[in-house]
């Protein structure tokens, strides 16, 4: 067989394929010639094949079968092959494979070998890719070359131990004794990774940490080779733009700020060298840039005293004002870290951070932005909130959401006064409109409710907002609403914030109608109207008829929520005219749910059949017939009726007639003076957060006390809880809180839950609180299922659990067998 | 923790990729996103970036320079000092250029094994080693010479001939005296 050819032939080759699939033949070529190559088991020529095999791997191509040869490559006795077999182990090999096992025995005998450079090599592939067990065997070897003199494996063994310590966290004593010599050295090399090393354990256990503060004087140890480093002038071996090896400086207030942290006697010793450093440092370049970020870092983290951090505060503005973009960006992230504290200092450069909104580089706006968002408060609201709506006017699409939702936030807690706050509100669907997300409307609307004085203005603002274009979905529903519920104030003419414009009932309708037919309008904004037309045939009195034309031409659309909505509103005008006006009546004030602003997706009211109630299709969910077919087949389906979930949406849907009676036992708290007789009667229109409102609070004014709470699954590191709640007034409903909650170290995403019960209970599941399931018991998914049990029957249910983990699709089904008598007696 | 290290060019061809953990799967995608993300910047804006999904989203930034045809994209997470990297990554030029002399893009495609091997000298495990340049240099140099003496990559053909010159040929005497002539052997120095 001839000799294989040589590397930068092979790459000289490769280059040579003018398209991806000559390029592929030929390597394909290649990897055949190696592989009978490696078969032959040729000694000579291995760590070429090898070679290649390394490069093909780079570009893209499999490369598994040369696995083998590397372990082979690195038991040779020659340099290069070793070299080549060791690089070859840590681009191909990882903990997975079980052929990284072997290379155990060979590295141990490398780490003794009598060259230094094997040894290195030895060193820097475990200290790259060693698996647990392997770090567990090797550690002993490691820590003996931790002691030896020569510094070029010291300070290998020194990052090779930082990794053994991340992978077995047990061994960490082993290396103690070790350390304590480690800071005497003069090579910088092994001064820089001792630190780190140092660092690793410090940050590990915070037993290591204690020691190293009280027994080890760690802190005057570095504070002294600090000061060696400022003051010995220039040394041209370490010498980076004119500063003394600045990564070991930066290496060492890193430790600094570890060992200082909480801690008043290592704060204290280090308040000196800290002023100095930040005050001698040169700034003209990015080394010197980069020493006094680190600085400033740690200064804040530490206990310093109050001058040092306003030095430190002051640099940061000083960052701000520089010209070099890295440094107003690392200056931006870092006062956004220490606003929380010094809240004060950072106010005073708020003008300039504004000034970076206008920046034109994205990262630096984004950070910008945050840390303005992070600085409003009561005093500046105004002034900060003119800045962001023009932030909001001109910034790229990707932050108009964000950007959105926070001015929300802020304006939701500091705004001034009611008008100004519905003028923002107004500002901001106008220019960002459809970038708004989906729950801020709900959010808004109840807003609108509650400033009862405003009401007129605001109908009249949105109606001319949406006169000229309404092509921006949130800002029309939320319009549509409005003109809906207070359409009378708008005819009459009575504003008094503002000059009171003419409009004919006419004219509104025709808006609505416009909104109805038009192409850009969404299944939920068409439901928005033509909810919205319905409620203004009670408000208007010449235009009733056109209504009802309206109505019921919608009777036969081909949208199914339309049609159900327009079905039932004729039903209204024809059999049960009577109730119209009652049921189409003003809104009350809606108590005020909780929420943590704009971003939080709000609680809606999903829903199940039966049949006369409408379930609003998820635009975006899957759809429920499927999920229930499954059910319906895992089950055997005989005896137990399946539960069709909803996904989480936002759009409003009406009540439902279980819902009713459920709904006869609530008192509205805080019902105020424009509140029709409350809860009996149904309010077919009602916006989805009346239910959050309840939802987030006890659901019954009458609750039993306390039925312990179970344990209803618990598989792979997820747990679901059921929490319990009765009525004494409704006995035969209960409703079961769960919460979702994931101890392992990755989220698990897409998470639904689907529940089924048997045929002689009926089962409502309201919508989750979000599909994510955060890692570490970081936070819950929760959701609401409402059971109703005339019969007195024992509670059983079967649950499917659908999710995402670790990328791949998981499901369970599982049977819940365990509820307390409480829940159903 | 340095968690990569990317070199690629203003095409998106990988010259170089490392990666502390390795992970075999998600490579080449994370090469493509990576240099999406990068190639999509201007010249006159920051060198950081926030990491796209694949590299682990918000928590790992990337941090980018651009020479010429190249760019030399460290993926790290929040333990590290940008700044710090950004001097890292000179430093590695440097280095480089020290080593090749004036280097360019092609000696990085040809010499894709060297590169590791500077870049195993500076960076262990995603953690700095060494940032001297001298000193870096002067390791290289050293196990360089120790591969030479083991003749390298392209042994066989040298191997043959070494093996030749190493071969024993018996002693063929200077001078030989046959009375009072003395005649000089010549000298056969192809066989020496």
């Amino acid at each position: 067989m001839p000799a294989p050819i040589r590397l930068r032939e092979l790459i000289r080759t490769i280059r040579t394929a003018r398209t991806q699939a000559e390029e592929r033949e030929m390597i394909q070529k290649e990897c055949a010639a190696i592989r009978s190559s490696f078969r032959e088991e040729d000694n000579t020529y291995r760590c070429r094949n090898v070679a290649k095999l390394l490069y093909m791997h780079m570009l893209g191509y499999p490369a598994h079968f040369g696995q083998l040869e590397c372990l082979k490559l690195i038991a040779s006795q020659k340099f290069t092959d070793k070299r080549i077999g060791y690089l070859g182990a840590m681009l191909l090999l990882d903990e997975r494979q079980d052929v990284h096992l072997l290379m155990t025995n060979c590295i141990k005998n490398d780490l003794n070998h009598s060259t230094q450079f094997v040894q290195g090599l030895a060193l820097c592939t475990l200290g790259c890719m060693g698996s647990s067990e392997m770090c567990r065997d090797l550690a002993g070897e490691v820590e003996k070359l931790l002691k030896t003199s020569n510094s070029y494996l010291r300070k290998k063994a020194a990052l090779c131990a930082v990794h053994v310590i991340r992978k077995v966290p047990e061994l960490m004593e082993m290396f103690l004794p070790a350390t304590k010599n480690l800071l005497n050295e003069k090579n910088h090399g092994v001064l820089h990774t001792s630190v780190v090393l140092l660092t690793e354990m410090c940050e590990r256990s915070p037993d290591m940490l204690a020691h190293f503060r009280k027994n080890e004087k760690l802190v005057p140890q570095l504070v002294r080779i600090l000061k060696n480093l400022i003051m010995s002038g220039y040394s041209p071996e370490h010498d980076v733009s004119g500063i003394s090896d600045p990564f070991l400086q930066v290496r060492i207030l890193r430790l600094l700020r570890i060992l200082g942290r909480n801690d008043d006697d290592s704060s204290e010793a280090m308040n000196d060298i800290l002023a100095q450093v930040a005050t001698n440092t040169e700034t003209s370049k990015n080394v010197g840039n980069a020493i006094l970020y680190e600085t400033v870092l740690t200064i804040m983290d530490i206990k310093s005293e109050s001058g040092l951090r306003v030095l430190a505060i002051n640099i940061l503005g000083r960052f701000l004002l520089n010209n070099d973009k890295n440094i107003r960006y690392v200056a931006l992230t870092s006062l956004l870290k220490t606003v929380q504290t010094d809240h004060n200092a950072v106010q005073r450069h708020r003008s300039t951070i504004v000034d970076c909104l206008k920046d034109l580089d994205v990262s630096i706006k984004r950070r910008a932005m945050e840390l303005s968002f992070a600085l409003v408060n009561g005093n500046n609201i105004r002034g900060m909130m003119k800045e962001l709506l023009y932030f909001l006017d001109s910034c790229e699409p990707e932050f108009k959401a964000d950007c959105a939702s926070g001015i929300f936030l802020a304006a939701e807690k500091y705004a001034p006064s009611k008008r100004w706050h519905i003028d923002t509100i107004m500002r901001v669907l106008t220019t960002a409109g459809s970038y708004v997300r989906d729950d801020a409307v709900p959010n808004l609307i109840q807003l609108i409710t509650n400033s009862v004085e405003m009401h007129a203005y605001t109908v009249q603002r949105l109606y001319k907002a949406i006169l000229g274009d309404y092509s921006q979905q949130p800002l029309v529903q939320v319009a549509a609403w409005c003109i809906g519920e207070y359409g009378d104030l708008l005819v009459s003419g009575q504003c008094e914030e503002e000059e009171p414009i003419q409009v004919t009932e006419d004219e509104v309708l025709d808006i609505l109608e416009s909104v109805l037919i038009s192409n850009m309008s969404t299944s939920v904004t068409r439901g928005y109207a033509l909810t919205a037309i319905m409620k203004l045939s009670t408000r208007f009195t010449s235009t009733v008829n056109r209504i009802k034309k309206v109505v019921s031409i919608y009777g036969s659309s081909i949208d199914v929520e339309l049609q159900q909505r327009a079905v039932e509103y004729n039903a209204l005008f024809k059999k049960y005219d009577h109730m119209r006006s009652a049921l189409l009546e003003r809104m009350p004030v809606m108590e005020k749910v909780t929420t943590n602003g704009p971003t939080e997706i709000v609680q809606t009211n999903g829903e199940t059949e039966p049949a006369p109630l409408e379930t609003k299709p998820p635009p975006s969910g899957p759809q429920p017939t499927s999920q229930a077919n499954d059910l319906l087949d895992l089950l055997g389906g005989n005896d137990i009726t399946p539960v069709i979930p909803t996904a989480p949406t936002s759009k409003p849907a009406s009540a439902g007639g279980e819902l009713l009676d459920l709904l006869g036992d609530i008192n509205l708290t805080g019902a105020p003076a424009t509140a029709p007789t409350p809860a009996p009667v149904p309010q077919i229109s009602q916006p989805s957060f009346l239910l959050d409102g309840l939802s987030s609070q006890p659901l019954f004014n009458d609750i039993t006390a306390g039925i312990p709470s179970i344990t209803a699954y618990s598989k792979n590191g997820l747990k679901i809880e059921f929490t319990f709640e009765r009525s004494n007034t409704n006995p035969s409903v209960t409703v079961i809180t769960i919460q979702a909650s994931n101890s392992t170290e990755l989220d698990m995403t897409d998470f639904v839950f689907q529940a089924a019960v048997p045929k002689t209970f009926q089962l409502q599941l309201l919508s989750p609180s979000s599909s994510i399931v955060p890692a570490f018991n970081t936070g819950t998914i929760t959701q609401v299922i409402k059971v109703l049990n005339p019969q007195k029957q024992q509670l059983r249910m079967r649950i499917k659990l659908t999710y995402n983990h670790k990328g791949s699709a998981m499901q369970d089904l599982a049977e819940v067998n365990n509820f307390p008598p409480q829940s159903w007696q | 923790m340095i968690k990569a290290i990317l070199i690629f060019n203003n095409h998106g061809k990988p010259r170089l990729s490392k990666f502390y953990p390795y992970s075999e799967d998600t490579q080449q995608q994370i090469i493509r996103e990576t240099f999406h993300l990068v190639s999509k910047r201007d010249e006159n804006v920051c060198n950081f970036l926030e990491g796209g999904l694949l590299i682990g989203g918000s928590d790992n930034k990337l941090i980018y320079r651009h020479y010429a045809t190249l760019y030399f994209v460290f993926c790290v997470d929040s333990s590290e000092s940008e700044l710090g990297i950004l001097d890292l990554i000179q430093v590695f030029v440097e280095t480089l250029d020290k080593c090749f002399e004036n280097v360019c893009e092609l000696d990085l495609i040809f010499h894709v094994d060297k590169v590791h091997n500077i870049l195993a000298e500076m960076v262990m495990g995603g953690m700095v080693l060494e940032t001297n340049m001298n000193e870096i240099v002067t390791q290289i140099d050293a196990q360089n010479k120790l591969e030479k003496s083991e003749a390298g990559l392209a042994g066989a053909p040298a191997r043959a001939v070494s093996a030749v010159k190493n071969m024993n040929l018996p002693e063929i005497p200077r001078n030989i005296n046959i009375g009072d002539i003395s005649i000089k052997v010549p000298n056969l120095p192809s066989f020496k």
